[in-house]
């Protein structure tokens, strides 16, 4: 069976920021393969590795600079990439169902009898894309999987969903299916010298919204993104002042007042 | 003018809380969109749960009894009856799990703008959603295309609909759905030695912490301090911790007279887990760090040299 597996660059804020416009200044930006793309890459990577999986594809939809980062999951044992970017990504604020376009068309062309994608993307964090997908292309899904044993032969997935408060369902889906992958699924390995090495003859194809049979107008938005600011804090919290010392004697005295470790 | 369609939630027989939050979210929107309200409360003990939530605000309870437990095939094609068969375009539900299975589902099949993770909204000739990004650290403003959408509100941010309401409960019959995703049970995880729900003073330690070796450094503390030790998810997916020291969504929720946040970012999920404790204590390197906006204290430094500094002071 082929695995495609959904892996996005994610940005986070570093501990010093400035928002310009409806955004993070470029230069305060750092990048990384987001957290539950990680374990998606695992889970399809030892798929391929227990022999249940012939071919395990990355997509994604970003930018040249993102290359670098699906190069991470080629080494991890990603066999070979998409990239598939517009301009049309870059400067507007891409909803759910945009993303989906592209996802689809990208399944029409590939055929694979399982997507992998992560729960949630940690910066802009809809939680939604992969059952979205899964709706678009008549897919079964899970979302929120922290446990997968896959049965290729009777064609079914059994996998637990985390639940709130520390419950599971046990839940049997149907292939071909999408399903969100939680962090804590699988140990997600570090790319070795030789993966990393092998990585750089991997193909990643840099593909155009013409090129899936898209135009432009296809991936428009029906959101927009109007303004971006820091939160105001709920708590007035005293910032405890001083180096380390200072402030361990402060904190102390105030956990001494609270009747801790007196 | 539209109407607007809430989904209820409830797991093993039981209504769960935000059911009566996105009543109260449901209601507000309906409210902008000069429309009615709606509710649907699908499989399980319908005609309970349908009594449970007949609030103030609430115009129509629609029952679909079809199944015990969450299906999002049956919730699937029951929002869809009830989308049919009343004027409702708008759809809200809750960002639960649950919600995470089934609301990008009903989005996609209806051709409805999604937003998801609100913590609040406003309306003014369209909807204007506010939702967080960068791991809670940036507030956004999310501006929706037209008066059609679906909405996942975050647990915890609207107040509960409360009173009696009148509305009229009807069934609605569905074509009964063959699931090609059957749940076959549940499972209980994170028994075990302690139950950090229990203890009055917590020292809960973060990604923050780098490696498995330095954990010695914050059982030194919880010692020092007569605390329990807790953690948040990355320590517990590391396998460095045993799940039940996890707090948060997925894990525990802990109201402790004292909780010593060390080296976490105060993620949602997280945060969830222990915002109602007593005294919110947090040790963070990076000033912009969310857990200080609901930290009652806060010291800005490395963990490495504060932890040791404090572990003198009680030795
Ligand atoms: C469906 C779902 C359920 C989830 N359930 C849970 C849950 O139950 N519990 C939970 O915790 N998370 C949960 N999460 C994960 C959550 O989104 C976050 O990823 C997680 O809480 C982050 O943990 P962290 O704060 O330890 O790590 P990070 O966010 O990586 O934060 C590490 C922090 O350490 C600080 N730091 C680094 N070095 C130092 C140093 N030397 N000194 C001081 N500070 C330092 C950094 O500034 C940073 O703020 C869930 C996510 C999803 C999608
Ligand atoms: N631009 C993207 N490129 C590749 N995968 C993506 C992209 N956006 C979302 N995804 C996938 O969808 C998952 C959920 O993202 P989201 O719905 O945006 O939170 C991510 O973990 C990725 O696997």
């Amino acid at each position: 069976m082929k695995v495609l597996v959904t892996v996005k660059e994610v940005a986070s804020a570093g501990d010093d920021f400035t928002i310009e416009g409806t955004g993070i200044a470029e230069s305060d930006l750092e990048y990384d393969l987001n957290e539950w793309d990680d374990y998606a890459v695992e889970a399809a990577v030892q798929l391929a590795e227990a022999g249940v999986a012939d071919e395990v594809v990355g997509v994604t939809i970003g930018p040249e600079r993102a290359e670098e980062t699906i190069r991470m999951a080629l080494a991890k044992g990603v066999d070979r990439a998409i990239r598939v970017w517009d301009d049309a990504f870059a400067t507007g604020f891409p909803d759910v169902a945009s993303k989906v376009d592209v996802f689809e068309a990208v399944v029409a062309e590939e055929e694979p009898d399982l997507v992998l994608s992560g729960v949630q993307a940690a910066d802009d964090g809809f939680g939604a894309t992969g059952v979205a997908l899964a709706e678009r292309i008549g897919f079964e899904h899970a979302a929120v999987v922290n446990h997968l044993d896959l049965d290729a032969d009777a064609g079914l997935a059994n996998v637990h969903r985390e639940l709130e408060g520390g419950v599971e369902e046990l839940t049997e889906v149907d292939l071909p299916a999408v399903l969100t992958v939680q962090t804590g699924l699988n140990e997600p390995r570090y790319a070795s010298l030789r993966g990393i090495r092998q990585a750089q003859r991997k193909e990643i194809a840099a593909t155009t919204l013409d090129d899936l049979g898209l135009t432009a107008e296809d991936v428009e938005s029906a959101l927009t993104l109007t303004s971006m600011y820091e939160p105001e804090s709920e708590s007035d919290a005293e910032l405890i002042e001083g180096d380390a010392g200072e402030a361990a004697t402060r904190l102390a005295t105030i956990l001494r007042e609270k009747g801790v470790g007196a | 003018m539209s109407d607007v369609l809430a989904v209820a939630e409830h797991r093993r027989g039981e209504l769960r809380d935000v059911s009566a939050e996105v009543i109260m979210a449901g209601r507000e929107l309906a409210d902008a969109l000069g429309g009615d309200l709606h509710l649907a409360v699908v499989a399980g003990d319908v005609d309970t749960f349908a009594d449970e939530l007949n609030r103030e605000g609430v115009d129509a309870i629609h029952t679909v009894a079809e199944g015990e437990e969450f299906d999002h095939n049956v919730y699937q094609a029951a929002i869809a009856a009830v989308l049919d068969g009343t004027d409702a375009a708008a759809v809200v539900a809750p960002n639960s799990v649950n919600g995470l299975d089934y609301a990008p589902a009903v989005a996609e099949q209806h051709g409805l703008p999604l937003v998801t993770d609100a913590i609040d909204f406003e309306y003014d000739d369209g909807l204007t959603v506010t939702r967080e990004m960068y791991g809670s650290k940036v507030e956004t403003s999310v501006a929706v295309e037209g008066d059609r959408f679906a909405l996942t509100i975050r647990e915890g941010e609207w107040e509960p609909a409360a009173g009696e309401g009148d509305a009229p409960i009807e069934p609605v019959a569905i074509d009964s759905v063959e699931s090609g995703a059957r749940v076959a049970g549940f499972e209980e995880v994170g028994g075990g030695d302690v139950d950090i729900a229990d203890a009055d003073v917590l020292v809960s330690v973060g990604r923050g912490i780098e490696e498995e070796d330095n954990l010695e450094l914050v059982e030194e503390l919880a010692e020092a301090l007569g605390a329990t030790l807790s953690a948040s998810r990355p320590i517990v997916d590391s396998g460095w911790l045993p799940k039940n020291r996890q707090v948060g969504q997925s894990g525990k929720v802990v109201t402790p007279d004292v909780y010593l946040a060390v080296g976490i970012s105060g993620a949602v999920q997280h945060v969830t887990g222990m915002k109602g404790s007593d005294t919110i204590i947090a040790i963070n390197s990076d000033p912009n760090a969310p857990i200080f906006d609901i930290a009652d204290y806060g010291i800005v430094g490395d963990l490495f040299d504060v932890v040791p500094a404090l572990i003198e002071e009680f030795e």
